[in-house]
Protein backbone atom coordinates (compact mmCIF):
# COMPACT_ATOMS: atom_id res chain seq x y z
CA UNK A 1 0.00 0.00 0.00
CA UNK A 2 1.22 3.44 -0.87
CA UNK A 3 0.01 6.98 -0.44
CA UNK A 4 0.37 8.83 -3.70
CA UNK A 5 0.54 12.60 -3.29
CA UNK A 6 0.39 14.57 -6.51
CA UNK A 7 0.64 18.34 -6.90
CA UNK A 8 -0.88 19.41 -10.20
CA UNK A 9 -2.05 22.51 -12.04
CA UNK A 10 -5.64 23.49 -11.22
CA UNK A 11 -6.53 23.66 -14.90
CA UNK A 12 -5.38 20.06 -15.36
CA UNK A 13 -7.46 18.69 -12.48
CA UNK A 14 -10.44 17.75 -14.63
CA UNK A 15 -8.23 15.81 -17.02
CA UNK A 16 -6.51 13.99 -14.15
CA UNK A 17 -9.77 13.09 -12.38
CA UNK A 18 -11.35 11.90 -15.60
CA UNK A 19 -8.39 9.64 -16.37
CA UNK A 20 -8.25 8.29 -12.80
CA UNK A 21 -11.97 7.48 -12.69
CA UNK A 22 -11.69 5.85 -16.07
CA UNK A 23 -9.04 3.53 -14.66
CA UNK A 24 -11.20 2.80 -11.61
CA UNK A 25 -9.07 4.77 -9.17
CA UNK A 26 -11.91 6.20 -7.17
CA UNK A 27 -10.83 6.88 -3.64
CA UNK A 28 -9.07 10.21 -3.41
CA UNK A 29 -8.95 13.55 -1.67
CA UNK A 30 -8.05 16.90 -3.16
CA UNK A 31 -7.13 20.21 -1.59
CA UNK A 32 -6.32 23.57 -3.03
CA UNK A 33 -2.84 24.63 -2.12
CA UNK A 34 -0.29 27.23 -3.05
CA UNK A 35 3.34 26.51 -3.67
CA UNK A 36 6.53 27.43 -5.35
CA UNK A 37 8.13 24.98 -7.71
CA UNK A 38 10.78 26.86 -9.61
CA UNK A 39 8.52 28.39 -12.22
CA UNK A 40 9.15 32.01 -13.10
CA UNK A 41 6.94 34.33 -11.07
CA UNK A 42 4.48 36.41 -13.03
CA UNK A 43 3.91 40.05 -12.26
CA UNK A 44 0.59 41.63 -11.37
CA UNK A 45 -0.20 45.32 -11.03
CA UNK A 46 -2.63 46.91 -8.60
CA UNK A 47 -2.92 50.68 -8.65
CA UNK A 48 0.71 51.38 -9.34
CA UNK A 49 1.98 48.60 -7.11
CA UNK A 50 3.72 45.82 -8.98
CA UNK A 51 4.01 42.46 -7.28
CA UNK A 52 5.71 39.25 -8.23
CA UNK A 53 3.46 36.32 -7.37
CA UNK A 54 5.89 33.85 -5.86
CA UNK A 55 3.26 31.26 -4.95
CA UNK A 56 1.29 29.48 -7.62
CA UNK A 57 -2.10 27.90 -7.12
CA UNK A 58 -1.95 24.12 -7.26
CA UNK A 59 -4.18 21.20 -6.45
CA UNK A 60 -2.90 18.46 -4.16
CA UNK A 61 -4.34 15.00 -4.76
CA UNK A 62 -3.96 12.26 -2.18
CA UNK A 63 -4.71 8.66 -3.09
CA UNK A 64 -4.24 5.56 -0.94
CA UNK A 65 -3.72 2.63 -3.29
CA UNK A 66 -2.96 -1.07 -3.10
CA UNK A 67 0.39 -2.17 -4.53
CA UNK A 68 -0.71 -3.24 -7.99
CA UNK A 69 -2.47 0.11 -8.46
CA UNK A 70 0.63 2.19 -7.70
CA UNK A 71 2.28 2.22 -11.12
CA UNK A 72 -0.94 2.61 -13.17
CA UNK A 73 -1.98 5.54 -10.97
CA UNK A 74 1.38 7.24 -11.41
CA UNK A 75 1.31 6.70 -15.18
CA UNK A 76 -2.17 8.17 -15.41
CA UNK A 77 -1.22 11.31 -13.51
CA UNK A 78 2.01 11.72 -15.50
CA UNK A 79 0.01 11.52 -18.70
CA UNK A 80 -2.95 13.69 -17.75
CA UNK A 81 -1.25 16.46 -15.77
CA UNK A 82 1.63 17.22 -18.13
CA UNK A 83 1.81 20.36 -20.26
CA UNK A 84 5.58 20.31 -20.72
CA UNK A 85 6.04 23.73 -19.11
CA UNK A 86 7.77 24.39 -15.80
CA UNK A 87 5.14 24.20 -13.08
CA UNK A 88 3.47 20.92 -14.00
CA UNK A 89 3.93 19.66 -10.43
CA UNK A 90 5.21 16.57 -8.62
CA UNK A 91 4.16 13.08 -7.70
CA UNK A 92 5.38 11.64 -4.38
CA UNK A 93 4.91 8.05 -3.32
CA UNK A 94 4.92 7.37 0.43
CA UNK A 95 4.71 4.10 2.37
CA UNK A 96 1.63 3.62 4.54
CA UNK A 97 1.65 1.87 7.88
CA UNK A 98 -2.07 1.15 8.21
CA UNK A 99 -5.29 2.13 6.43
CA UNK A 100 -8.77 1.74 7.90
CA UNK A 101 -12.13 2.18 6.24
CA UNK A 102 -14.16 3.94 8.89
CA UNK A 103 -17.57 2.60 7.85
CA UNK A 104 -16.66 -1.11 8.15
CA UNK A 105 -13.50 -1.14 10.19
CA UNK A 106 -11.77 -3.06 7.36
CA UNK A 107 -8.08 -2.43 7.20
CA UNK A 108 -5.20 -2.33 4.73
CA UNK A 109 -5.80 -4.07 1.38
CA UNK A 110 -9.55 -4.39 2.02
CA UNK A 111 -9.80 -0.76 2.96
CA UNK A 112 -8.43 0.52 -0.36
CA UNK A 113 -10.30 -1.92 -2.61
CA UNK A 114 -13.00 0.06 -4.40
CA UNK A 115 -16.56 -0.81 -3.44
CA UNK A 116 -18.09 -1.20 -6.86
CA UNK A 117 -21.71 -1.22 -5.84
CA UNK A 118 -21.23 2.25 -4.41
CA UNK A 119 -18.61 3.54 -6.76
CA UNK A 120 -21.03 5.79 -8.60
CA UNK A 121 -21.61 7.84 -5.52
CA UNK A 122 -17.98 8.22 -4.60
CA UNK A 123 -16.13 11.33 -5.69
CA UNK B 1 -39.15 71.88 -23.40
CA UNK B 2 -40.26 71.50 -19.81
CA UNK B 3 -38.23 70.56 -16.81
CA UNK B 4 -40.29 67.49 -15.94
CA UNK B 5 -39.35 65.82 -19.23
CA UNK B 6 -35.75 66.86 -18.84
CA UNK B 7 -35.59 65.57 -15.26
CA UNK B 8 -36.97 62.16 -16.24
CA UNK B 9 -34.59 61.85 -19.17
CA UNK B 10 -31.60 62.80 -17.01
CA UNK B 11 -32.55 60.00 -14.63
CA UNK B 12 -33.29 57.57 -17.45
CA UNK B 13 -29.90 58.15 -19.01
CA UNK B 14 -28.17 57.38 -15.71
CA UNK B 15 -30.37 54.27 -15.31
CA UNK B 16 -29.42 52.91 -18.72
CA UNK B 17 -25.75 53.64 -18.06
CA UNK B 18 -26.00 51.47 -14.91
CA UNK B 19 -27.07 48.53 -17.07
CA UNK B 20 -23.56 48.09 -18.48
CA UNK B 21 -21.92 47.50 -15.05
CA UNK B 22 -24.98 45.36 -14.24
CA UNK B 23 -24.29 43.28 -17.34
CA UNK B 24 -20.69 42.95 -16.15
CA UNK B 25 -21.96 41.34 -12.93
CA UNK B 26 -24.47 39.16 -14.77
CA UNK B 27 -21.82 37.86 -17.17
CA UNK B 28 -18.97 37.91 -14.63
CA UNK B 29 -20.81 35.57 -12.28
CA UNK B 30 -21.48 33.08 -15.06
CA UNK B 31 -17.84 32.39 -15.93
CA UNK B 32 -15.07 30.57 -14.08
CA UNK B 33 -13.23 32.52 -11.39
CA UNK B 34 -10.03 32.69 -13.45
CA UNK B 35 -11.88 34.76 -16.07
CA UNK B 36 -14.05 36.87 -13.76
CA UNK B 37 -12.23 40.18 -14.23
CA UNK B 38 -11.75 39.70 -17.95
CA UNK B 39 -15.43 39.00 -18.50
CA UNK B 40 -16.51 41.95 -16.36
CA UNK B 41 -14.01 44.19 -18.15
CA UNK B 42 -15.45 43.20 -21.52
CA UNK B 43 -18.64 44.98 -20.46
CA UNK B 44 -17.02 47.76 -18.42
CA UNK B 45 -14.58 48.78 -21.12
CA UNK B 46 -17.42 49.74 -23.45
CA UNK B 47 -18.01 52.70 -21.10
CA UNK B 48 -14.75 54.21 -22.40
CA UNK B 49 -13.83 53.88 -26.07
CA UNK B 50 -17.33 53.06 -27.29
CA UNK B 51 -18.77 56.14 -25.59
CA UNK B 52 -16.03 58.34 -27.04
CA UNK B 53 -16.41 57.16 -30.64
CA UNK B 54 -20.17 57.45 -30.22
CA UNK B 55 -19.87 61.11 -29.26
CA UNK B 56 -17.28 61.88 -31.95
CA UNK B 57 -18.78 60.01 -34.87
CA UNK B 58 -21.36 57.31 -34.09
CA UNK B 59 -24.09 59.67 -32.98
CA UNK B 60 -23.79 61.63 -36.20
CA UNK B 61 -23.91 58.51 -38.38
CA UNK B 62 -27.05 57.40 -36.55
CA UNK B 63 -28.97 60.60 -35.96
CA UNK B 64 -27.72 63.40 -38.22
CA UNK B 65 -30.10 64.04 -41.12
CA UNK B 66 -29.10 61.75 -43.97
CA UNK B 67 -30.43 59.07 -46.31
CA UNK B 68 -32.50 55.96 -45.64
CA UNK B 69 -29.40 53.85 -44.85
CA UNK B 70 -27.20 56.11 -42.74
CA UNK B 71 -27.07 59.58 -41.24
CA UNK B 72 -24.40 62.08 -42.15
CA UNK B 73 -21.36 63.80 -40.69
CA UNK B 74 -23.36 66.90 -39.77
CA UNK B 75 -23.10 66.16 -36.01
CA UNK B 76 -19.54 64.77 -36.12
CA UNK B 77 -17.49 65.95 -33.16
CA UNK B 78 -20.76 67.03 -31.55
CA UNK B 79 -20.97 70.03 -33.89
CA UNK B 80 -24.42 71.54 -33.58
CA UNK B 81 -25.33 69.26 -30.67
CA UNK B 82 -26.26 71.80 -28.03
CA UNK B 83 -28.98 72.71 -25.59
CA UNK B 84 -31.65 73.45 -28.19
CA UNK B 85 -34.71 71.22 -28.20
CA UNK B 86 -34.64 67.79 -29.78
CA UNK B 87 -38.21 66.69 -29.18
CA UNK B 88 -39.01 67.46 -25.56
CA UNK B 89 -35.42 67.52 -24.28
CA UNK B 90 -32.10 69.24 -25.03
CA UNK B 91 -30.31 67.78 -28.03
CA UNK B 92 -27.22 67.09 -25.91
CA UNK B 93 -29.25 65.01 -23.45
CA UNK B 94 -30.77 63.06 -26.34
CA UNK B 95 -27.24 62.29 -27.55
CA UNK B 96 -26.25 61.04 -24.08
CA UNK B 97 -29.39 58.90 -23.73
CA UNK B 98 -28.71 57.28 -27.12
CA UNK B 99 -25.05 56.91 -26.14
CA UNK B 100 -25.94 54.64 -23.24
CA UNK B 101 -27.68 52.30 -25.71
CA UNK B 102 -24.63 52.37 -27.98
CA UNK B 103 -22.47 51.39 -25.00
CA UNK B 104 -24.43 48.37 -23.83
CA UNK B 105 -25.16 46.85 -27.24
CA UNK B 106 -21.57 45.83 -28.13
CA UNK B 107 -21.03 44.80 -24.49
CA UNK B 108 -23.84 42.24 -24.91
CA UNK B 109 -21.80 40.49 -27.62
CA UNK B 110 -19.03 39.68 -25.14
CA UNK B 111 -21.10 36.83 -23.67
CA UNK B 112 -20.57 34.82 -26.84
CA UNK B 113 -16.77 35.05 -26.84
CA UNK B 114 -16.07 35.08 -23.09
CA UNK B 115 -13.15 33.11 -21.67
CA UNK B 116 -11.07 32.93 -24.88
CA UNK B 117 -11.13 36.10 -27.00
CA UNK B 118 -8.02 38.29 -26.66
CA UNK B 119 -8.88 41.50 -24.87
CA UNK B 120 -7.05 43.73 -27.37
CA UNK B 121 -8.85 42.15 -30.29
CA UNK B 122 -12.19 42.49 -28.49
CA UNK B 123 -11.49 46.16 -27.79
CA UNK B 124 -10.74 46.89 -31.45
CA UNK B 125 -13.77 44.86 -32.50
CA UNK B 126 -16.41 46.59 -30.37
CA UNK B 127 -15.03 50.05 -31.10
CA UNK B 128 -15.32 49.45 -34.83
CA UNK B 129 -18.60 47.55 -34.47
CA UNK B 130 -20.45 50.41 -32.85
CA UNK B 131 -19.64 52.63 -35.86
CA UNK B 132 -20.03 50.09 -38.65
CA UNK B 133 -22.99 48.08 -37.34
CA UNK B 134 -24.76 49.78 -34.45
CA UNK B 135 -24.89 53.34 -35.82
CA UNK B 136 -26.49 52.45 -39.18
CA UNK B 137 -29.00 50.07 -37.61
CA UNK B 138 -29.98 52.70 -35.03
CA UNK B 139 -30.42 55.14 -37.94
CA UNK B 140 -32.71 52.74 -39.81
CA UNK B 141 -35.15 52.54 -36.90
CA UNK B 142 -34.77 55.73 -34.83
CA UNK B 143 -32.86 58.15 -37.06
CA UNK B 144 -35.42 58.38 -39.83
CA UNK B 145 -34.01 55.48 -41.87
CA UNK B 146 -35.78 52.97 -44.07
CA UNK B 147 -37.08 50.63 -41.34
CA UNK B 148 -38.88 53.59 -39.79
CA UNK B 149 -40.33 54.44 -43.22
CA UNK B 150 -41.47 50.81 -43.59
CA UNK B 151 -43.41 51.29 -40.37
CA UNK B 152 -41.41 48.79 -38.29
CA UNK B 153 -42.18 49.21 -34.58
CA UNK B 154 -39.23 49.07 -32.22
CA UNK B 155 -39.97 51.07 -29.10
CA UNK B 156 -36.71 50.69 -27.16
CA UNK B 157 -34.50 48.47 -29.27
CA UNK B 158 -35.66 44.86 -29.67
CA UNK B 159 -34.12 44.79 -33.14
CA UNK B 160 -31.62 47.64 -32.84
CA UNK B 161 -30.10 46.42 -29.58
CA UNK B 162 -30.97 42.78 -28.96
CA UNK B 163 -31.36 41.10 -32.35
CA UNK B 164 -28.43 43.19 -33.55
CA UNK B 165 -26.13 42.14 -30.69
CA UNK B 166 -27.25 38.50 -30.80
CA UNK B 167 -26.63 38.17 -34.53
CA UNK B 168 -23.13 39.57 -34.02
CA UNK B 169 -22.72 37.23 -31.04
CA UNK B 170 -23.63 34.16 -33.10
CA UNK B 171 -21.12 35.07 -35.80
CA UNK B 172 -18.43 36.00 -33.27
CA UNK B 173 -18.83 32.68 -31.42
CA UNK B 174 -18.40 30.82 -34.72
CA UNK B 175 -15.45 32.88 -35.96
CA UNK B 176 -13.55 32.89 -32.64
CA UNK B 177 -14.34 29.21 -32.04
CA UNK B 178 -15.32 27.31 -28.90
CA UNK B 179 -13.38 27.33 -25.63
CA UNK B 180 -10.92 24.45 -25.46
CA UNK B 181 -12.77 22.92 -22.51
CA UNK B 182 -16.21 23.33 -24.09
CA UNK B 183 -17.96 19.98 -24.35
CA UNK B 184 -15.01 18.24 -22.63
CA UNK B 185 -15.33 19.50 -19.08
CA UNK B 186 -18.13 20.93 -17.03
CA UNK B 187 -17.79 24.73 -17.04
CA UNK B 188 -19.74 26.17 -14.11
CA UNK B 189 -20.69 29.70 -13.03
CA UNK B 190 -18.29 30.78 -10.29
CA UNK B 191 -20.54 33.29 -8.51
CA UNK B 192 -24.30 32.87 -8.84
CA UNK B 193 -25.05 35.73 -6.40
CA UNK B 194 -23.25 38.05 -8.89
CA UNK B 195 -25.58 36.77 -11.61
CA UNK B 196 -28.60 37.62 -9.47
CA UNK B 197 -27.19 41.03 -8.54
CA UNK B 198 -26.63 41.70 -12.23
CA UNK B 199 -30.16 40.63 -13.18
CA UNK B 200 -31.65 42.83 -10.45
CA UNK B 201 -29.65 45.88 -11.51
CA UNK B 202 -30.47 45.22 -15.16
CA UNK B 203 -34.19 45.25 -14.39
CA UNK B 204 -33.79 48.51 -12.42
CA UNK B 205 -31.83 50.12 -15.25
CA UNK B 206 -34.27 48.81 -17.83
CA UNK B 207 -36.96 51.16 -16.52
CA UNK B 208 -34.77 53.93 -17.94
CA UNK B 209 -34.18 51.93 -21.11
CA UNK B 210 -37.87 51.35 -21.87
CA UNK B 211 -39.76 54.13 -20.09
CA UNK B 212 -36.98 56.55 -21.06
CA UNK B 213 -37.50 55.62 -24.70
CA UNK B 214 -40.71 57.64 -24.53
CA UNK B 215 -38.24 60.55 -24.59
CA UNK B 216 -40.51 62.50 -22.24
CA UNK B 217 -42.11 62.09 -18.81
CA UNK B 218 -45.65 61.51 -19.96
CA UNK B 219 -48.27 58.83 -20.29
CA UNK B 220 -46.25 56.81 -22.80
CA UNK B 221 -43.41 56.58 -20.29
CA UNK B 222 -45.89 55.35 -17.68
CA UNK B 223 -47.21 52.69 -20.04
CA UNK B 224 -43.70 51.53 -20.92
CA UNK B 225 -42.82 51.52 -17.21
CA UNK B 226 -45.79 49.31 -16.32
CA UNK B 227 -45.02 46.92 -19.17
CA UNK B 228 -41.38 46.72 -18.07
CA UNK B 229 -42.62 45.62 -14.65
CA UNK B 230 -45.23 43.15 -15.88
CA UNK B 231 -43.63 41.34 -18.83
CA UNK B 232 -40.51 40.08 -17.01
CA UNK B 233 -42.72 39.11 -14.06
CA UNK B 234 -44.78 36.95 -16.43
CA UNK B 235 -41.64 35.48 -18.00
CA UNK B 236 -40.27 34.63 -14.56
CA UNK B 237 -43.56 33.04 -13.52
CA UNK B 238 -43.79 31.03 -16.74
CA UNK B 239 -40.13 29.98 -16.56
CA UNK B 240 -40.75 28.74 -13.02
CA UNK B 241 -43.84 26.80 -14.11
CA UNK B 242 -41.96 25.16 -16.99
CA UNK B 243 -39.22 24.19 -14.55
CA UNK B 244 -41.71 22.65 -12.14
CA UNK B 245 -43.81 20.91 -14.79
CA UNK B 246 -40.74 19.31 -16.32
CA UNK B 247 -40.12 17.86 -12.87
CA UNK B 248 -37.11 19.99 -12.23
CA UNK B 249 -36.16 22.41 -9.51
CA UNK B 250 -36.40 26.16 -9.72
CA UNK B 251 -32.86 27.45 -10.16
CA UNK B 252 -31.36 30.82 -9.35
CA UNK B 253 -29.46 31.11 -12.63
CA UNK B 254 -32.69 30.20 -14.40
CA UNK B 255 -34.62 32.91 -12.58
CA UNK B 256 -31.98 35.54 -13.38
CA UNK B 257 -32.02 34.45 -17.02
CA UNK B 258 -35.83 34.57 -17.15
CA UNK B 259 -35.85 38.16 -15.95
CA UNK B 260 -33.43 39.20 -18.68
CA UNK B 261 -35.42 37.31 -21.33
CA UNK B 262 -38.64 38.99 -20.22
CA UNK B 263 -37.02 42.41 -20.37
CA UNK B 264 -35.69 41.72 -23.85
CA UNK B 265 -39.09 40.50 -25.05
CA UNK B 266 -40.94 43.60 -23.90
CA UNK B 267 -38.30 46.07 -25.14
CA UNK B 268 -39.62 46.55 -28.69
CA UNK B 269 -43.22 46.62 -27.46
CA UNK B 270 -43.02 48.60 -24.22
CA UNK B 271 -44.83 51.75 -25.33
CA UNK B 272 -47.10 50.12 -27.93
CA UNK B 273 -49.06 47.44 -26.06
CA UNK B 274 -51.55 47.18 -23.21
CA UNK B 275 -50.38 45.96 -19.80
CA UNK B 276 -52.38 42.75 -20.22
CA UNK B 277 -50.66 42.13 -23.53
CA UNK B 278 -47.33 42.69 -21.76
CA UNK B 279 -48.17 39.84 -19.40
CA UNK B 280 -49.14 37.63 -22.35
CA UNK B 281 -46.01 38.57 -24.28
CA UNK B 282 -43.79 37.99 -21.29
CA UNK B 283 -45.32 34.55 -20.75
CA UNK B 284 -45.08 33.52 -24.41
CA UNK B 285 -41.56 34.88 -24.62
CA UNK B 286 -40.31 32.41 -22.02
CA UNK B 287 -40.74 29.37 -24.27
CA UNK B 288 -38.36 29.93 -27.23
CA UNK B 289 -35.49 31.06 -24.99
CA UNK B 290 -36.06 28.35 -22.36
CA UNK B 291 -35.84 25.52 -24.86
CA UNK B 292 -33.11 27.17 -26.94
CA UNK B 293 -30.91 27.31 -23.83
CA UNK B 294 -31.34 23.60 -23.25
CA UNK B 295 -30.78 22.77 -26.91
CA UNK B 296 -27.76 25.05 -27.39
CA UNK B 297 -25.78 23.38 -24.61
CA UNK B 298 -25.96 20.10 -26.56
CA UNK B 299 -24.57 21.63 -29.73
CA UNK B 300 -21.04 22.57 -30.81
CA UNK B 301 -21.95 26.27 -30.73
CA UNK B 302 -20.08 27.77 -27.78
CA UNK B 303 -22.19 30.88 -27.33
CA UNK B 304 -20.82 30.77 -23.81
CA UNK B 305 -23.34 32.92 -21.95
CA UNK B 306 -26.25 32.32 -24.34
CA UNK B 307 -26.54 35.70 -25.99
CA UNK B 308 -28.37 34.14 -28.92
CA UNK B 309 -30.93 32.27 -26.82
CA UNK B 310 -31.65 35.17 -24.46
CA UNK B 311 -31.24 38.28 -26.63
CA UNK B 312 -31.61 36.86 -30.14
CA UNK B 313 -34.67 34.70 -29.63
CA UNK B 314 -36.08 37.02 -26.95
CA UNK B 315 -35.56 40.04 -29.20
CA UNK B 316 -37.01 38.37 -32.29
CA UNK B 317 -40.00 37.01 -30.35
CA UNK B 318 -40.60 40.45 -28.86
CA UNK B 319 -40.27 42.24 -32.20
CA UNK B 320 -42.68 39.87 -33.94
CA UNK B 321 -45.20 39.81 -31.08
CA UNK B 322 -45.14 43.61 -31.11
CA UNK B 323 -46.72 43.25 -34.55
CA UNK B 324 -49.42 41.10 -32.97
CA UNK B 325 -50.24 43.04 -29.81
CA UNK B 326 -49.64 46.71 -30.76
CA UNK B 327 -52.73 48.72 -29.83
CA UNK B 328 -53.47 52.19 -31.17
CA UNK B 329 -55.86 52.76 -28.26
CA UNK B 330 -52.90 52.64 -25.85
CA UNK B 331 -50.10 54.11 -27.93
CA UNK B 332 -51.90 56.41 -30.33
CA UNK B 333 -49.79 54.74 -33.02
CA UNK B 334 -50.13 51.59 -35.08
CA UNK B 335 -52.38 48.60 -34.51
CA UNK B 336 -51.10 45.04 -34.71
CA UNK B 337 -52.63 41.77 -35.87
CA UNK B 338 -55.18 41.71 -33.03
CA UNK B 339 -56.17 45.26 -33.93
CA UNK B 340 -56.89 44.17 -37.48
CA UNK B 341 -53.54 45.01 -39.04
CA UNK B 342 -51.93 41.66 -39.97
CA UNK B 343 -49.43 43.42 -42.23
CA UNK B 344 -47.61 44.73 -39.15
CA UNK B 345 -46.44 41.20 -38.32
CA UNK B 346 -44.79 40.89 -41.72
CA UNK B 347 -43.15 44.30 -41.32
CA UNK B 348 -41.79 43.17 -37.96
CA UNK B 349 -40.49 39.87 -39.37
CA UNK B 350 -38.82 41.76 -42.21
CA UNK B 351 -37.14 44.18 -39.83
CA UNK B 352 -35.75 41.31 -37.75
CA UNK B 353 -34.40 39.51 -40.82
CA UNK B 354 -32.81 42.67 -42.22
CA UNK B 355 -31.05 43.50 -38.94
CA UNK B 356 -30.00 39.87 -38.50
CA UNK B 357 -28.48 39.69 -41.96
CA UNK B 358 -26.70 43.05 -41.86
CA UNK B 359 -25.29 42.59 -38.37
CA UNK B 360 -24.20 39.01 -39.04
CA UNK B 361 -22.57 39.83 -42.36
CA UNK B 362 -20.76 42.95 -41.19
CA UNK B 363 -19.60 41.26 -37.98
CA UNK B 364 -18.14 38.42 -40.03
CA UNK B 365 -16.30 40.87 -42.31
CA UNK B 366 -15.04 42.93 -39.35
CA UNK B 367 -13.69 39.93 -37.44
CA UNK B 368 -12.05 38.44 -40.53
CA UNK B 369 -10.40 41.77 -41.30
CA UNK B 370 -9.25 42.10 -37.70
CA UNK B 371 -7.84 38.56 -37.78
CA UNK B 372 -5.47 39.67 -40.54
CA UNK B 373 -3.73 42.12 -38.22
CA UNK B 374 -4.07 40.44 -34.81
CA UNK B 375 -4.96 37.03 -33.40
CA UNK B 376 -8.55 36.96 -32.16
CA UNK B 377 -8.09 34.38 -29.44
CA UNK B 378 -5.50 33.54 -26.85
CA UNK B 379 -3.39 30.39 -26.99
CA UNK B 380 -4.44 27.17 -25.27
CA UNK B 381 -1.94 27.57 -22.44
CA UNK B 382 -3.16 31.06 -21.59
CA UNK B 383 -6.75 29.88 -21.88
CA UNK B 384 -5.92 27.26 -19.25
CA UNK B 385 -4.39 29.86 -16.95
CA UNK B 386 -7.30 32.23 -17.36
CA UNK B 387 -7.48 35.66 -18.97
CA UNK B 388 -7.42 37.62 -15.72
CA UNK B 389 -3.74 36.82 -15.28
CA UNK B 390 -2.70 36.64 -18.94
CA UNK B 391 -4.55 39.65 -20.38
CA UNK B 392 -4.92 41.90 -17.35
CA UNK B 393 -2.18 40.95 -14.88
CA UNK B 394 -4.67 40.86 -12.02
CA UNK B 395 -6.74 38.30 -10.19
CA UNK B 396 -10.31 38.64 -8.96
CA UNK B 397 -9.78 36.67 -5.78
CA UNK B 398 -6.20 36.84 -4.61
CA UNK B 399 -5.08 36.52 -1.01
CA UNK B 400 -1.79 38.19 -1.73
CA UNK B 401 0.05 35.22 -0.24
CA UNK B 402 3.52 35.05 -1.67
CA UNK B 403 3.21 38.40 -3.40
CA UNK B 404 6.60 40.07 -3.41
CA UNK B 405 6.71 43.84 -3.85
CA UNK B 406 8.61 44.82 -6.95
CA UNK B 407 10.73 47.87 -6.10
CA UNK B 408 10.29 50.85 -8.43
CA UNK B 409 13.73 50.29 -9.95
CA UNK B 410 12.86 46.82 -11.24
CA UNK B 411 9.26 47.49 -12.10
CA UNK B 412 9.84 48.87 -15.60
CA UNK B 413 11.59 45.62 -16.40
CA UNK B 414 8.94 43.57 -14.69
CA UNK B 415 6.18 45.18 -16.74
CA UNK B 416 7.72 44.04 -19.95
CA UNK B 417 7.73 40.43 -18.82
CA UNK B 418 4.11 40.15 -17.73
CA UNK B 419 2.86 38.49 -20.87
CA UNK B 420 5.74 36.15 -21.35
CA UNK B 421 6.17 34.71 -17.89
CA UNK B 422 2.61 34.25 -16.71
CA UNK B 423 2.80 30.83 -15.19
CA UNK B 424 0.31 30.69 -12.44
CA UNK B 425 -3.37 30.07 -12.87
CA UNK B 426 -6.02 31.25 -10.49
CA UNK B 427 -8.10 28.49 -11.92
CA UNK B 428 -10.91 26.59 -10.42
CA UNK B 429 -12.79 23.60 -11.65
Amino acid sequence: MKLIVAIVRPEKLSDVLEALFHADVRGLTISRVQGHGGEIEHVENYRGTSVKMALAEKVRIEIGVSNHFVQPTIDIILGAARTGEVGDGKIMVLPIEKIYRIRTGESDQDAVTPVHSESDQSL
Amino acid sequence: MNNADIAWMLVSTALVLLMTPALAFFYGGLVRSKNALNTMMMSFIALGPVAVVWALLGYSLAFAPGGPAIGSLAFAGLRGVGLEAQGAIPHLLFMCFQGTFAIITPALISGAVAERMRFNAYLAFITAWVLVVYAPVAHWVWGGGFLASMGALDFAGGAVVHVNAASAALVAALVVGPRKDYGRHAILPHNVPFVMLGAGLLWFGWFGFNAGSALSAGTTASLAFANTLLAPAATLATWTLIDLMRGGRVTAVGAATAIVVGLVVVTPAAGYISPISAITMGALGAFPSYFALIYRAKTKLDDSLDVVAAHGLGGATGAILTGVFAEAAWSGGANGLLGGNPGQVLTQVASVIIVLAYSGGMTFALLKALALVMPLRIGDRHEGLGLDVTDHGEEAYTHGDGAILVKPKESSMAHSTVDVVAVHGGGSL
